[in-house]
C-alpha cells in the first residue's frame, strides 16, 4: 500500500514494487497523463512533476520516495477555477508548441524557476531549463515565454 | 532472405518516398480536386443533401437545431459554432491550424467561432492525408479553398432567398451576411438550417479570394489545441486509455533480421504483473512484423520489467551483421577510385577540367542519424470478432490501415484507425511497425492493450537516415568562375543493385542544371541496417557536403561567397520548364542577397567569430541562411544567430512558419553539433539521450526568420530550411578559424559545445 498526495488529493494505492517510478503511477494507475515519458532515464525532463515545489523527474523517483510530500503535476499548473498559470498563457500567445510533448514538462521546469526566481535573467533560465529536451527545437519561444510570463507576474504583484 | 534483401523488397519504405519523389505538383492537385469535386458533383447531381447532411443521422431530415455538414470539411451549426475538420496528422507541423485557416479564410469564417477536429480518415472522400514531403500545403491548398467558399456561397444563398435580394448583393465577413441595402445581417449560425438544404454549388460557380481580399491568411495564429497541450490534456498516441486496458512490451533482434529461436517464457509468465508472454513470427517485412516477445502485463512499468528476466536465443542467419568501422574504413578507400557507375553527366566535364585555371577536390562525410522523436513509438489497439480498432500516433494513417490489414490477414474495411496527435513525426512515423506489432499482440490477447516502446527500443529499431560520402571535385576558369563539378557519391544498397530509399541522389538535386559540365559517379556499399525518410531525406545530408564545398571554391577562387553563389544561379529561370515544384534561380538569388543583408554581410567581425551562408533548395522550398558562430580558443563553438531568408509562396500561418524554420534550424544545429548513429555487429550502438545528445537550450541559437512571399502558390515548410544549416556553420566555422569541417558531426571533430 502505497499513499501518496497528488494535486492536494490523497490516494492510497495497492503497489507491491515500491520502486515502481512515479511517472507510471500517474500515468497508469492515477490516469494522470499530462506527465510524460520521453527516455526513463532522467536525460530529457519530459516526465518533469514537483515535489514539494521542486522540479523532479518522475521517471527515476521511485514511488516509495513520493509519500509524504507533495506532488504537482500539469493537470494543476492552472488554479482550481482553471485560469492559467500565467506560464501557460505565455505558452499560447507565443505559439510554443510544435508537437508539443515535451511541453509539460517545460512548463514544469518553468514554473518551478519563476517561483524561487521572479525575474530570471537568460542564463538562469539556461541553467534551469537544462534538463528538459525539445526534439523540435522550440528553445527560442520557451525562452520568450519565460521572459514573458516573469513579467507578467511581476506586473500582477506576484500574483499567479 | 537476408538483411538487405528484405529491405529491399519492403514496399512500405518505397511508399515513403514516393510523393517525395513526385516531381509535379500538378499531378498531385489534380487527385485531390477530383476527389473533391467527385464529393460535390454527387451533391450536385441531384442528390443534393448527400454532402450537406445532418451529422450522424438520416442525409434526408433537415431538423432545425443540429449541426449540418456543408461538406466532408466544413460543418456548420445552428448555435453559430463552425466545426472545421483537419484531415491530415498533427505531427508538430502545425497543419491541425493552418488548414482550418484556409477554409475559414474562403468561408470567411470569425476564427472566434472555429473549432477544430481531426478527421476521420477515408482517402476517398479527402484524398491525400499523410503528413510526410512538406506536401500537405502544396496538395490541399485549392482542394481546402474551394471547401470554404462553397459553404460561403451556400450561406449567402440562403440569406438572398431569405431577404429576397440577389446574392451578389449579400456579402460576408466575420461569420456574419449582410445586406447593406437595407442594414440586414443574419450571422452564420442563424442560416445554417437554411444553407443546408441548397444544394452544394458546382466547382464552377466558386470565386476564390485574391490574395489581398486575405484577413486570416498570413496572420499569426496560435496553435489549436495548444490549450490543451499546456494543460496535459490527453491527446497523444501513448495518453490513450480504454476500459480493461492491458500493457504490452516488444522485444526485437537487436540486430535487424534476427528471429527468436528459443526465449523463457514460463518464467516471464511467472512474474508479478504479468497476464503472458509469447512469441510473433511476423511477416518478414521490418517496416511491419519482425519477429520478437510480446510481453502482456498490467502496467507499463511490470510490462518493461519482465524484460529484464527475458532472455532470447537470437537466430540470427538472416540479421544484418553491419559494423560501421568497417564502412567507414572502405569507403575512404573507394573515395580514391572512380566511381563504380556514372549517375548522371552533362556537358563535358573531363574537358572542363583539362582546360580549367584551377582543380580543388575534397572528400565529405556525414554519420547515420535517428530520428528519436520525443513520444516513443506507441499504439493502442482491440480486436474484437474479426474486427480492429486502433489509435495510433502515425504520419501515414493510410498505409497504416494497409500495413495491419496485411498482418492480420483481415480485409482493409475491418480496420478503423484513430489518428491521435504525434509526438514527433521527423519522417519516421511514415513508418507503422509500432501500428502492426500491437495489432499482431491485440488479436492474441482479446482485450484493449497499449504498446508502449522504450527510448532504447526506438534508438535501436530506427530506419536511419543513411550515412554518406562524397569525393568532390571542382575546377575554376580563368576569371574565377565554377566551371566544372565532379561528385563520387559512396551510399549504400541493400540488395546490390539500388541506393537505399533516403541515400539515393535524385534527378535535380542542387547544383546539378546549375553547372554546365557536371558528373556524378555512383558506388554502392551493402548494407542490412533499415534506412528512411529523415526529414528533408537526401538534401539534409548532400546540402552538407555541396554547400560547404561551393564555399571551398569560392574561397580558392578569393572571391566573396555571396557574389560567388549569385554568378552561379546566373539569370532568372526555372530549372524545369513547366514544373511548379523546381529550382527558380530568381528565387533562390533572392533568398540569398535577402539572407545576407539581414545578418549583415560584410561587416567587420571580432577574431574567432565568422558569419557562414549556404543556400539549398529542397521540398520546393528555396532557403538560404547565415549562422554568425565564434569559436574561442579551447575550441568552444557558439552558434549566436541563424539568419533565415525563404520562399515558400505565400504563408498560411506566420507563426507556424515560423515556428517551423526555427524549428528546422534547431534540428539541423543539434544534428550538425553532435549526433551519430554507429553500429557494430549490426546492433546500433547508442541507447539513450546520454549517447545521442539532442541540443539543450544553452546551446540554441537566435533564429531571425525572413520570408519572401512570392506568388507562386504555397508551399510546405516542414523540410526545407533544414538542408542549408549545416554548411551554412561549417562555413561560419572557416570563416572564424580558417578551419575547413569535412565531416560531422562537429563534436568528433575536436569542437566542444
Ligand atoms: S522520461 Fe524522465 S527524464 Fe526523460
Ligand atoms: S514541441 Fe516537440 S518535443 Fe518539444
Amino acid at each position: 500500500m502505497v499513499r501518496l498526495d497528488v494535486n492536494g488529493r490523497q490516494h492510497e494505492l495497492d503497489i507491491a514494487d515500491g520502486s515502481t517510478p512515479l511517472l507510471w503511477v500517474l500515468r497508469d494507475q492515477l490516469g494522470l497523463v499530462g506527465t510524460k515519458f520521453g527516455c526513463g532515464g532522467g536525460y530529457c525532463g519530459a516526465c518533469t512533476v514537483h515535489i514539494d515545489g521542486r522540479p523532479v523527474r518522475s521517471c527515476l523517483m521511485p514511488v516509495s520516495a513520493a509519500e509524504g510530500v507533495a506532488v504537482t503535476t500539469i493537470e494543476n499548473l492552472a488554479a482550481p477555477d482553471k485560469t492559467l498559470h500565467p506560464l501557460q498563457r505565455a505558452w499560447i500567445e507565443h505559439d510554443v508548441p510544435q508537437c508539443g510533448y515535451c511541453q509539460a514538462g517545460q512548463l514544469m521546469s518553468a514554473a518551478a524557476l519563476l517561483a524561487r526566481n521572479a525575474s530570471p535573467s537568460d542564463a538562469d533560465i539556461d541553467s534551469a531549463m537544462r534538463g528538459n529536451l525539445c526534439r523540435c527545437g522550440t528553445y527560442q519561444r520557451i525562452r520568450a515565454a519565460i521572459h514573458s510570463a516573469a513579467k507578467a507576474i511581476n506586473a500582477t504583484g506576484g500574483e499567479s | 532472405m537476408k538483411a538487405g534483401e528484405r529491405l529491399a523488397r519492403d514496399p512500405n519504405i518505397r511508399a515513403a518516398f514516393r510523393e517525395a519523389d513526385e516531381r509535379l505538383n500538378s499531378a498531385w492537385e489534380r487527385v485531390s480536386r477530383r476527389t473533391f469535386l467527385k464529393l460535390t458533383g454527387l451533391a450536385g447531381g441531384g442528390l443534393t443533401l448527400a454532402a450537406c447532411s445532418v451529422k450522424g443521422t438520416d442525409p434526408v431530415s433537415t431538423e432545425p437545431g443540429k449541426d449540418y455538414e456543408f461538406n466532408e470539411f466544413v460543418n456548420v451549426g445552428s448555435d453559430g459554432t463552425i466545426l472545421i475538420y483537419s484531415k491530415t496528422p498533427e505531427i508538430g507541423q502545425g497543419i491541425k491550424t493552418s488548414f482550418p485557416m484556409i477554409v475559414a479564410e474562403e468561408l470567411d469564417a470569425d476564427w472566434n467561432d472555429v473549432v477544430v477536429e481531426q478527421a476521420r480518415i477515408d482517402t476517398a472522400v479527402y484524398g491525400r492525408q499523410r503528413a510526410g514531403g512538406s506536401r500537405s500545403i502544396a496538395t490541399a491548398w485549392n482542394q481546402l479553398r474551394e471547401a470554404g467558399a462553397a459553404a460561403r456561397l451556400m450561406l449567402r444563398r440562403a440569406a438572398a432567398e431569405t431577404w429576397q435580394v440577389p446574392v451578389d448583393e449579400c456579402l460576408t465577413a466575420n461569420s456574419v451576411v449582410t445586406h447593406e441595402a437595407t442594414g440586414r445581417r443574419l450571422t452564420y449560425g442563424e442560416l445554417a438550417d437554411k444553407a443546408a438544404a441548397l444544394p452544394v454549388p458546382d466547382k464552377a460557380e466558386l470565386r476564390l479570394k485574391a490574395r489581398d481580399e486575405y484577413t486570416l491568411i498570413g496572420e499569426r495564429i496560435t496553435g489549436v489545441d495548444n490549450e490543451k497541450v499546456v494543460t496535459g490534456q490527453p491527446l497523444f498516441g501513448t495518453d490513450q486509455s480504454l476500459p480493461g486496458m492491458l500493457y504490452a512490451s516488444y522485444s526485437k533482434c537487436p540486430a535487424t533480421g534476427g528471429r527468436v529461436a528459443a526465449a523463457n517464457l514460463d518464467d516471464i509468465r511467472a512474474l508479478p504483473g504479468i497476464r503472458d508472454a509469447f512469441v510473433l513470427e511476423g511477416n518478414d517485412l521490418v517496416s511491419e512484423l519482425m519477429p520478437g516477445v510480446a510481453i502482456i502485463g498490467d502496467s507499463t512499468w511490470e510490462t518493461q520489467q519482465a524484460r529484464a528476466h527475458l532472455s532470447i536465443d537470437w537466430d540470427e542467419t538472416d540479421a544484418s551483421k553491419d559494423s560501421l568501422s568497417s564502412i567507414t574504413a572502405e569507403a575512404a578507400r573507394l573515395s580514391k577510385e572512380p566511381g563504380a557507375e556514372v549517375l548522371y553527366e552533362f556537358g563535358d566535364v573531363e574537358q572542363a577540367f583539362t582546360g580549367a585555371a584551377r582543380i580543388h577536390e575534397a572528400f565529405y562525410s556525414y554519420p547515420f542519424v535517428s530520428h528519436a522523436p520525443l513520444e516513443p513509438q506507441n499504439c493502442t489497439a482491440w480486436y474484437r470478432d474479426g474486427a480492429i480498432e486502433i489509435w495510433a500516433p502515425t504520419q501515414s494513417p493510410d498505409q497504416a490501415i494497409g500495413s495491419v490489414a496485411n498482418v492480420l490477414g483481415i480485409p482493409r474495411e475491418k480496420v478503423t484507425l484513430h489518428v491521435t496527435r504525434v509526438g514527433g513525426g521527423f519522417g519516421r512515423r511514415l513508418m507503422n511497425d509500432y501500428v502492426c506489432e500491437v495489432a499482431a499482440i491485440a488479436r492474441q490477447v482479446g482485450a484493449p492493450v497499449k504498446l508502449q516502446w522504450t527510448r532504447e527500443d526506438d534508438m535501436a529499431h530506427d530506419f536511419y537516415r543513411p550515412a554518406g560520402y562524397h569525393a568532390l571535385r571542382a575546377a575554376l576558369d580563368t576569371s574565377g568562375s565554377l566551371s566544372a563539378w565532379q561528385d563520387h557519391f559512396i551510399t549504400f544498397t541493400h540488395d546490390g543493385k539500388a541506393p537505399v530509399r533516403g541515400g539515393d541522389m535524385r534527378p535535380g538535386e542542387f547544383p546539378e542544371g546549375i553547372i554546365d559540365d557536371y558528373k556524378v559517379t555512383q558506388t554502392l556499399l551493402p548494407l542490412g541496417t533499415p534506412c528512411g525518410p529523415w526529414r528533408s531525406p537526401r538534401s539534409n545530408a548532400i546540402a552538407f557536403a555541396v554547400q560547404s564545398f561551393i564555399h571551398e571554391m569560392a574561397n580558392v577562387a578569393e572571391r566573396d561567397h555571396v557574389d560567388f553563389l549569385l554568378e552561379l544561379m546566373g539569370e532568372p529561370r526555372w530549372l524545369d520548364p513547366g514544373n511548379p515544384r523546381a529550382m527558380n534561380t530568381g528565387r533562390a538569388a533572392a533568398v540569398i542577397k535577402l539572407a545576407a543583408e539581414k545578418a549583415g554581410w560584410g561587416q567587420p567581425l571580432p577574431e574567432g567569430r565568422g558569419l557562414g551562408l549556404a543556400f539549398y533548395f529542397s521540398h520546393a522550398g528555396h532557403f538560404a541562411e547565415v549562422a554568425d558562430v565564434s569559436v574561442d580558443a579551447d575550441r568552444k563553438l557558439t552558434v549566436h544567430r541563424v539568419t533565415v531568408a525563404g520562399d515558400v509562396g505565400p504563408i498560411v500561418n506566420m507563426s507556424g512558419a515560423e515556428n517551423q524554420c526555427q524549428g528546422s534550424v534547431m534540428d539541423g544545429l543539434s544534428t550538425t553539433l553532435g549526433l551519430e548513429i554507429t553500429i557494430e555487429n549490426g546492433r546500433v550502438q547508442e541507447s539513450n539521450f546520454h549517447q545521442y545528445p539532442i541540443m539543450r537550450m544553452h546551446n540554441a541559437p537566435i533564429v531571425d526568420v525572413h520570408f519572401i512571399q512570392s506568388d507562386y502558390p504555397p508551399t510546405g515548410l516542414g523540410e526545407p530550411a533544414l538542408p542549408p544549416l549545416a554548411p551554412a556553420v561549417c562555413n561560419a566555422i572557416f570563416a572564424a578559424t580558417g578551419q575547413r569541417v569535412r565531416t560531422l558531426p562537429l563534436s568528433k571533430e575536436g569542437f566542444k559545445v
